[in-house]
């Protein structure tokens, strides 16, 4: 009902495309679409940049190498002069795009070749889990609030038992014991390092977050007056749940999406942060923070270039969730939070 | 107007309150108690009564979207009670059920013709076929051509009632249960919407279960009447009858109450005491002697019956 009362219109318009206009009409959508959108293809240009912009490849450890600037010869990695003497100072931000344009990490690979491999990763994990929350979710939300009893009770335990742990928590132990051994379910089977692992343990521990609210929903939803109609013409089980109760649970699963999908990210940059997600010598923006923390001192953009783009990432995916869910609900926006 | 399209026995319908681990026969709530209805073909029986009386409840158990817990509801050949759900699903185009809150009965998300062509798709009707009734249903229950193509959210309530008419319609039912369908619409489109009631029932022969609470609107369109109060009838009538001469106290209270627009009024006004008793714990003998004013010994310990007096029925040991 909410969202047909504010939004009067001259011609039929479906509810949907109702949304959409106001959607289309928001800054907010525009300007979190248009930095995802930079992010996105600054990520599938990642080769491009690395084989022939930059010429270098970022998954080798070049030790010894050399470039020439400003008409100097200078070697990427120089021996620490501070303190003990101890370890290599890479080279810092050349500004040059050719070479090393954001300096180089601990062992002499191109930091903004990785940073650009990285988002891939990232934002392929990030998306994959974020989806695989969304569609388990709605399935058991489905399930769970239209067939109520003690389906829903099984389920809902279920999802209790995970809900019981934090999710970091649950995130690390999981991914601490499946990166030695591998999953095996059915026959799916995740060998140890697969980037498979973090995305299924991602996509599974944020299930009950969402699963939760779209079963209330639709338990909501199943004692609306046209959902008993639909029972009184004679509807099968599956016309109620397809056609009557989840085009009206809809809305609040594509507001889930872009959360879900920041949310996601952010848990794949800490498992990688931590050394149990992405793999080396893969890339993801939570490996290369790690690999800038032994340089934090000398050469801190390693550390921020990645951190940057996960909070401009983040904020940008929170920014759209905001548009989508106020297109979708207009009194939300009225109300001003 | 002869035989009965649908007879209802002893039925009932109790809810246990707690939960899982905490049911107890003791809080058991009658929400309607072996009430036996007889509604014949063609008629418009009314069903009167307070908030919480039984009769939405009784209306949702005649079209099955309520379990009965005892009892049964004959409908020409099938007892409704006793049919499970699966079973029922191809009977259902031969009784329909419109609701009350005409904001909370279409889908948001559906153009209206879809939803008037929801049953016919159901039941499967072809593509062309039901575009062709429901356009046709449409504009019969008084709406342009172009609400075809819109959707809910487009009309007033007045107009979307009569989308929720013509969706119970589509199927061409021989009975109509009607849950309160204009208390939710302004008194100025309440007449209008009842006319259509009329109108459709002389075109469609239909036979109309009609809920209310409102005394003037029940009056308006049905032929008998029956009181409802605390899950039991307590009087059943023709309608002119019920209201020119009502015999059981309850009927007679609940008259009084509803105001007349002349000055020939000289009816005098009773007010009862107290409240409708909660219905866990029901008053001993009569479920209405604790209010009423004409209570005696015999009250507080027998239950009266619903026996015949001339044409009608009364529940009351001491009728007029």
């Amino acid at each position: 009902m909410s969202l047909n009362e504010s939004a009067s219109a001259i011609f039929s318009e479906s509810p949907g495309k109702i949304a959409l206009r106001t959607l289309a009409r928001d800054k907010r959508s525009w300007i979190s679409l248009s930095i995802l959108g930079t992010i996105i293809l600054l990520a599938l240009f990642a080769p491009l940049y690395a084989h022939i912009i930059a010429k270098t490849d970022p998954f080798a450890s070049t030790l010894n190498a050399t470039i020439t600037l400003h008409g100097k010869t200078i070697s990427v990695l120089e021996p620490s002069t501070t303190g003990l003497g101890l370890g290599v100072t890479p080279i810092g931000p050349t500004w040059n795009i050719h070479k090393y344009f954001l300096g180089a990490d601990g062992q002499g690979r191109d930091v903004m070749a990785r940073l650009l491999y990285g988002s891939r990763n990232t934002l392929f994990i990030g998306t994959s889990a974020g989806l695989i929350t969304i569609i388990l979710s709605l399935l058991i939300g489905l399930i769970a609030g239209y067939r109520r009893g003690w389906v829903d009770a099984v389920l809902s335990r279920i999802l209790d038992v995970i809900w019981a742990f934090p999710v970091y928590l649950l995130a690390i132990s999981l991914s601490v014991v499946l990166l030695t051994s591998g999953l095996k379910i059915g026959f799916l089977h995740f060998g140890p390092g697969s980037m498979a692992l973090p995305i299924t343990i991602i996509g599974v521990v944020y299930i009950p977050y969402v699963a939760r609210p779209i079963r209330g929903q639709v338990l909501a939803m199943r004692e609306r007056e046209f959902v008993r109609a639909a029972v009184g013409t004679g509807a099968k089980h599956s016309t109620i749940v397809f056609r009557e109760i989840l085009p009206n649970v809809m809305p609040a699963v594509l507001v889930f999406i872009p959360i879900m999908i920041a949310l996601s990210m952010l848990t794949e940059s800490a498992l990688s942060f931590l050394s149990i997600g992405v793999q080396p010598p893969s890339a993801s923006w939570g490996t290369i923070i790690n690999d800038g923390l032994a340089l934090l001192y000398t050469r801190p953009i390693v550390a921020l270039a990645p951190g940057l783009m996960i909070v401009l990432t983040a904020a940008a995916l929170n920014l759209y969730g905001d548009a989508v869910r106020d297109a979708l609900d207009p009194k939300t926006r009225a109300r001003g939070d | 107007m002869s035989n009965p399209i649908l007879s209802i026995r002893n039925l009932s319908k109790n809810y246990i309150l707690g939960g899982a681990f905490t049911k107890s026969s003791k809080d058991v709530v009658h929400a309607v108690e072996k009430v036996n209805l007889e509604i014949m073909e063609g008629e418009t029986l009314g069903i009167v009564g307070e908030s919480g009386c039984g009769k939405s409840t009784l209306g949702r158990m005649i079209v099955r979207l309520e379990e009965p817990t005892g009892g049964e509801i004959i409908f020409e050949d099938l007892d409704l009670a006793k049919e499970s759900h699966r079973a029922l699903r191809t009977h259902r185009k031969r009784f329909q059920m419109i609701f009350q809150d005409p904001y909370a009965s279409l889908n948001p998300r559906r153009q209206i013709g879809k939803i008037v062509e929801e049953p016919l798709r159901v039941h499967g009707v072809a593509k062309q076929e039901r575009k062709r009734v429901a356009q046709d249903l449409l504009r019969r229950v008084g709406l342009d051509a172009n609400a075809y193509e819109k959707y809910p959210h487009e009309f007033s309530g007045g107009q979307r009632q009569r989308v929720v008419i013509a969706r119970a319609l589509a199927l061409n039912p021989r009975l109509v249960v009607a849950d309160e369908p204009v208390s939710a619409l302004d008194v100025s489109i309440q007449a209008q919407v009842l006319n259509l009631f009329k109108d459709l029932q002389k075109e469609f022969n239909l036979t109309y279960v009609f809920i209310a609470h409102d005394l003037g609107v029940v009056r308006h369109v049905s032929d008998r009447i029956a009181v409802m109060y605390l899950g039991k009838i307590v009087e059943l009538a023709d309608a002119n009858d019920l209201y020119e001469h009502p015999m059981h106290p309850y009927t007679k209270a609940l008259l009084s109450a509803n105001p007349r627009m002349d000055d020939s009024d000289t009816r005098e006004r009773i007010i009862l005491k107290g409240d409708i008793p909660n219905p866990i714990n029901r008053p001993s003998g009569c479920v209405f002697n604790p209010r009423c004013p004409k209570a005696q010994e015999i009250c507080k310990t027998e239950s009266p019956q619903l026996i015949n007096i001339g044409k009608r029925q009364v529940s009351c040991h001491f009728p007029e």
